[in-house]
Formats: C-alpha cells, sequence, structure tokens
C-alpha cells in the first residue's frame, strides 16, 4: 500500500498556504527528505501529513485513507516535546505510550509489546536509562528516548521531524542504523533533516523553500544550485578527500548566518 | 492517644467529615495530578469560584447547591471553549474573563436576595463538620465515578500530558480528552464545595498533587502521594479544629499546603537545585 499519494497538495495554516502545488507519491518501504530552512514549509508538510492540520489544497491520502486515521500504523517525531521537564514519567514509560495506538483505552500490553519496548530501548542504547526518571535525563538523551518511543510503534509509516537534533556522533550512528532497518522491514519514512549527507541517501529528496524547489532522486536533485536556491549560500569543499561535499549556510530572516558543516569524521 | 482518635469516635459528625474529607483528597489527587501536568491550575481555580452563582440561585430557587454548581461549572467550561475557539485570544484571557463574570454575577445574585449571608459563607468555605450521610452517598459515588472514568482514559490522559500532539497522532482526540478532563475537574469541584467550601477545594485540587509532583517519577505514584497528602491533611485539619475550634476546612487546606512546602524543603535539602531550564508549556509554538 502507498504511504502518500498527494496530488496539487497545499500546505498551511487556516488561509495561508505555505508550500503549494506538492505532487507526491511514497511507496511501501520507500524514503523520503524533506530539505528546506527553517520556515520553508517542512514542518507544516510533517503535521499535514500525521493529520495534525488539515490538507490547505489538493488531495493527500495517507497509508490509504484520509491523514491521521491510521494511528496504530503510523509513528511520528515531533520537533517540539511540551513537557519533559515537569512530567513524572520513566524512560521506559514514554516508549510504552507508543503501543497505546494499537492498543486503544483498555487492551493489556501483551508480550509481543513488552518485547518490543525492550528492543526499542536496545537500538537506541539507552537499555540502562530505563528506570530514569525522564527529567533527569539530557537532551540527546531525551532524543534516542523520543526515537526509541518510534521504533516501538512498529509502524508502517514513519514520519521523523529533525531526528538528528541534539544527538551526539554515537547517537547519531544508532539512529542511522536502526532507521535503515525499518526501511529494510518494509516501513515508509520521511524525514525533515538540515543534513545533506543524511538526504542524499533517501529514494526522494524535497527541496522546500516556501515553495517546491525541486522533487527527485538525492543524486540529482542535490546540486550546489538548487541548494543555493533553498538555503541561500553554498560552498562547495574543494578538498580532494571530500569532493562532492556541501557547506551550507543557512540565512535566517537576513539576519546573521548560521553556518551548518558536515562533521569531519564519519 | 484518645487526643488522636477519640474525638473521630465519639462524635459521629468528626467521623462523616473525615470520611468527607477522604473522599474528597481521593477525588482531587486523581484529577489535579492531571491540573498540575498540564499546567490547568487557572481554570481549576476559575472552576471553583466560577460555580458561585450557580449554587447561590439554586439555593434562592429552592434547589439542590449541587445542581447549581453543576450547571455552573458547565456555563464556565462552554464559556472559556468558545472564547477560545472564536477569538485569537489565548485560554487564560477567556478563563479570566469567564472567571470574573462569574464571580460578580455570583455577587449580584447573593446581593438581590440580602437574606444569605450565612449560605454564602457556607458557600465559600463548606460545612465539613455539617456533612451528612445523605451527601457522604453522593460523595462516594461521584469520587468512584472520578477515578473510574480517569483510570479508563488513563492512557489518553498521559498522552496529554505528555504533549497533546502525540495523542492526536495516536488516536486519543486531544479536545475531546481535554473536554473530559474539564468535565471530571468540574464534578469533582461540585461534588467537594460542600465540604471544603468553594474557595478551598482549589487547593484540595493543587497543593496534594503538587506534593507528589516533587516527590514521585511515576504518576500512578504522584496520585498515590497525593491521596495520601490530601487525607493526613483532612485528619490534621479537622483535629487541630476540634481541639483549637479552628475553621475546619481552612485548617485542612493549610495543613495541605504546609506539607507541600515542607517536601520543598526536603527535596531541596536532598538534591541541590539542578540547574535546568524548565520549558513553559504555555509556549509550544509551532514552527514550519
Amino acid at each position: 500500500m502507498t504511504a502518500i499519494e498527494a496530488q496539487g497538495l497545499g500546505v498551511g495554516y487556516g488561509e495561508e498556504v505555505v508550500v503549494a502545488g506538492i505532487d507526491l507519491t511514497v511507496p511501501a518501504g520507500g524514503s523520503l527528505a524533506l530539505v528546506g530552512t527553517n520556515g520553508s514549509g517542512k514542518s507544516t508538510l510533517i503535521r499535514t501529513l500525521v493529520g495534525l492540520v488539515p490538507t490547505a489544497r489538493g488531495s493527500l491520502s495517507v497509508l490509504g485513507a484520509a491523514p491521521g486515521k491510521s494511528p496504530a500504523r503510523l509513528a511520528y517525531l515531533s520537533q517540539f516535546h511540551q513537557s519533559g521537564y515537569i512530567l513524572p514519567i520513566r524512560v521506559v514509560d514514554v516508549v510504552r505510550m507508543s503501543r497505546y495506538a494499537s492498543l486503544g483505552l483498555l487492551a493489556r500490553p501483551g508480550a509481543e509489546d513488552q518485547e518490543l519496548v525492550d528492543w526499542a530501548l536496545e537500538q537506541m542504547d539507552v537499555v540502562d536509562l530505563r528506570g530514569e526518571p525522564m527529567r533527569n535525563l539530557s537532551g540527546g538523551q531525551r532524543q534516542r528516548v523520543y526515537l526509541a518511543q518510534v521504533l516501538a510503534h512498529r509502524a508502517d509509516f514513519i514520519v521523523l521531524d529533525e531526528p538528528t537534533a541534539g544527538l551526539d556522533a554515537g547517537g547519531r550512528e544508532r539512529y542511522l542504523a536502526a532507521f535503515a532497518a525499518e526501511l529494510h522491514r518494509g516501513a515508509a519514512l520521511v524525514t525533515a533533516t538540515h543534513d545533506i549527507g543524511e538526504a542524499i541517501e533517501y529514494d526522494q529528496v524535497l527541496l522546500l523553500a516556501r515553495r517546491v524547489v525541486a522533487l527527485g532522486p538525492g543524486a540529482v536533485v542535490l546540486t550546489p544550485d538548487r541548494l543555493m536556491e533553498t538555503f541561500g549560500i553554498v560552498i562547495r569543499d574543494r578538498h580532494e578527500e571530500h569532493v562532492g561535499r556541501f557547506t551550507i549556510a543557512e540565512r535566517s530572516h537576513g539576519s546573521p548566518q548560521t553556518i551548518e558543516t558536515r562533521p569531519p569524521t564519519e | 492517644m484518645e487526643v488522636l482518635i477519640d474525638p473521630f469516635l465519639d462524635n459521629a459528625f468528626m467521623l462523616r467529615a473525615l470520611v468527607a474529607g477522604v473522599l474528597v483528597a481521593i477525588a482531587c489527587a486523581v484529577i489535579g495530578t492531571f491540573v498540575v501536568l498540564r499546567g490547568l491550575a487557572f481554570i481549576g481555580d476559575a472552576l471553583a469560584h466560577g460555580v458561585l452563582p450557580g449554587i447561590a440561585a439554586a439555593i434562592l430557587l429552592g434547589l439542590p447547591g449541587m445542581l447549581g454548581a453543576a450547571v455552573g461549572a458547565v456555563v464556565m467550561i462552554g464559556g472559556v471553549t468558545l472564547v477560545t475557539n472564536r477569538s485569537r485570544l489565548s485560554s487564560d484571557t477567556a478563563i479570566g474573563l469567564l472567571f470574573v463574570a462569574m464571580l460578580a454575577l455570583g455577587v449580584v445574585i447573593v446581593s438581590a436576595s440580602g437574606a444569605f449571608q450565612g449560605d454564602l459563607l457556607a458557600i465559600l468555605f463548606g460545612q465539613i463538620l455539617g456533612t451528612s450521610t445523605e451527601q457522604l452517598l453522593v460523595m462516594a459515588v461521584a469520587t468512584i465515578f472520578v477515578v473510574a472514568v480517569a483510570t479508563i482514559a488513563a492512557r489518553p490522559f498521559l498522552l496529554l500530558s505528555f504533549d497533546p500532539e502525540q495523542a492526536d497522532v495516536s488516536g486519543f482526540p486531544s479536545r475531546r480528552y481535554h473536554t473530559l478532563m474539564m468535565l471530571l475537574v468540574a464534578l469533582t469541584v461540585v461534588v467537594a464545595f460542600q465540604t471544603v467550601g468553594t474557595l478551598l477545594v482549589f487547593g484540595m485540587l493543587l497543593a496534594p498533587a503538587a506534593t507528589g509532583a516533587l516527590l514521585a517519577h511515576r504518576i500512578s505514584l504522584m496520585m498515590a502521594i497525593g491521596v495520601i497528602v490530601g487525607s493526613l491533611s483532612t485528619y490534621l485539619g479537622l483535629l487541630a479544629s476540634y481541639w483549637f475550634d479552628v475553621a475546619a476546612s481552612a485548617t485542612i487546606v493549610l495543613v495541605a499546603v504546609a506539607i507541600f512546602f515542607l517536601a520543598l524543603f526536603v527535596t531541596n535539602l536532598r538534591a541541590p537545585r539542578q540547574a535546568s531550564g524548565v520549558t513553559d508549556p504555555a509556549t509550544g509554538e509551532t514552527v514550519s
């Protein structure tokens, strides 16, 4: 079954359409990276896909139904978590929450649910933290727990909004391996990312700058010119070992530039 | 020992007051936990005081006060929802507007009737020592109802406290469960006002649950601590009011708040404050 089928899709809030004219198909097991600056429409598109924001224009079907109609089959990692600090909750409880969409109100969690939770904790290397209160964790540890929560969902369609935010090198490696395995299992994956090196691995890349700049395979789409259109400034790395690498300087609201570089070693 | 137990054994009204207080403590701890975790204190406060015109009108018309309180609570929740959905104003503005309007209406109704200042005092401060067996029965049913619904809706309530959007994406519509949560707060207030009064039910809603939040790392434990703190406050408050002849419900709430500060003091002694930024739940910004 197709994960996403969009035609003439416009996303936005109320009357304000942030990005219009998105034609997109992501098959089961397919992957799509969303690349763009802050405010480019990535999160709005993602929130439309998961059913949090109503479709503004055009047609959109997710997992063969209207967005938000298949909670048990869709896992979503949001960019912000509203609670985190005040909620008295342990790591393992956060990961267990991912099973609620399948269990509904009252069904008791079975052995399979418990196994998925344990497995997900292991994937993100947070088994030792399972009994820890969330509020005692660092930002990076917390992000690993949220990613474990997504993994334990065992979803057919996974939607991640900036999953590497706050992750250290080890966490990033764990994340890449775990979600590559999810793709291999047959799940479809949509990820909003600033990481060009990660995006290029996806089946399709959608470049956004409050409009569709380009859509296609990473190797075709991620050219310096298009990245220039998307981000403003691109520096090509001429160093022999780094051929094909770009450094992207984001222009956020015309103010001082924030420069994002790729980690020197991988 | 007699000093600690006899007042309750020798006086049926004291025993009834104790049972009433414990029932209120249970309902308040369960629903107050979510009020504290979700930062809903202001609407809790508004609900606790906004029921006043309903109660005053009911007494004027010779109807049960509880019925009037229920109507007042529903008007309050409906009004806040209406203003929040139909305007771009934040919910605390909506709550404040309704709160003030309801309180003012209550005072107008009371002043128009002229004759029941004593009733007004009873509404504001409760009559825990005058609790009847019949009232106890109603409170027991309401408390069981609140606990049962909170148990059934435990998963959506937890998701809602964690992140309302997570609740939506998981197939538990956040608006629906938020309304359910508000109705449970309202029911708790409606049932509790007769014992601790509208001014103080808010204290029972917050103080025990807040103490639980300081000490617990799990929501169920937080509720359990809330029940214990609320019940203990009821016992100590009633005892103090018996021996020192002070207002019972006010003393109960004072004890509950004192326990909170004691817990705060102890937890701060135990672990020096971590240098961690606290996220403001009000600024769950949306970034596209």
